[in-house]
């Protein structure tokens, strides 16, 4: 189990990516939109490496026995496509997610990432608090 | 080798995610569970995932906007939009619900997908169904509600 060490630990390395991706490649390290744009036709190959970048370490991951997580596992199919769906719409309508809003933009003072974190933060747990003690 | 850079700067942010304990949707959704503050059972940790990760790449942002020139010789594009409209806030909190609804949002889902099979597919297929979706809707939700106060 990961304490705020782990924590801490594993945000300097999202921080170190989302640095990287800024000062070599000249890009924001948002996720929703780089993954967005994988999708698109005429896209630019780097937005597939940084997605397969993802996906390799969740299978390296795999290959030295971290196990999948049984949570997500065992979430009801419809639920996990209505969850989907939603972070889907909200991601492409506020422009961006956690990585773009919550890590760049607040690294970036953007007032409008600020708004957006606060928001989609107190949500999430207002929706955990329904769906918990409702 | 903006591709390679790209792929190596992907990796590492996958390992963080990993590393920090963000692609457990259980420990997510303890995390936003708030009532647990009053039980005295609320694990603060992933609070520590934003501050580190903000930490380190704050220094970067301020770099970038001194010198917006990338190594790989790329113009750096900051962002720079201002606007906070409904838009903005009404997105941020449909992403909420669903990162409340799963606890797990875009980045750990990618992971998952190479970690954990059918359920990661699933969502992400759902998750790129419905960027399409809101892709399609926007511009009919937008035409409908400039429509009327053009024809009065």
């Amino acid at each position: 189990m990961a304490g705020p060490i782990e924590a801490l630990a594993g945000g300097a390395l999202i921080g170190a990516a989302a640095a990287g991706m800024l000062l070599v490649n000249g890009r924001i390290a948002g996720i929703s939109g780089i993954l967005a744009r994988a999708v698109r036709p005429g896209v630019a190959p780097w937005q597939w490496a940084f997605v397969a970048g993802l996906l390799a370490a969740g299978l390296a991951a795999r290959l030295s026995g971290i196990e999948p997580t049984p949570a997500f596992a065992l979430l009801p199919v419809p639920m996990l496509i209505a969850a989907g769906l939603i972070v889907g719409i909200g991601t492409r309508i506020g422009s961006g997610c956690t990585s773009g809003h919550g890590v760049c933009g607040l690294a970036n003072l953007s007032p409008r990432s600020l708004v957006a974190t606060l928001v989609f933060m107190a949500v999430a747990a207002a929706t955990v608090f329904v769906t918990r003690h409702l | 080798m903006r591709s390679l850079t790209a792929g190596l700067f992907g990796f590492v942010f996958g390992l963080g995610l990993i590393v920090a304990g963000m692609t457990d949707p259980a420990r997510v959704l303890g995390f936003l569970d708030v009532a647990t503050i009053w039980a005295g059972s609320w694990d603060p940790s992933l609070a520590f995932v934003m501050i580190g990760a903000i930490a380190v790449a704050a220094p970067a942002f301020a770099i970038a906007r001194r010198k917006p020139v990338a190594l790989l010789g790329d113009p750096i594009a900051l962002p720079d939009r201002r606007l906070i409209d409904a838009r903005l806030v009404g997105g941020a909190a449909l992403f909420g619900l669903g990162w409340g609804l799963a606890g797990i949002c875009p980045g750990p889902a990618l992971v998952l997908l190479g970690n954990d099979g059918l359920s990661a597919l699933l969502f992400v297929a759902s998750l790129l169904a419905g960027g399409w979706l809101a892709d399609v809707l926007l511009p009919v939700l937008q035409r409908s509600r400039t429509a009327p106060r053009r024809a009065a």
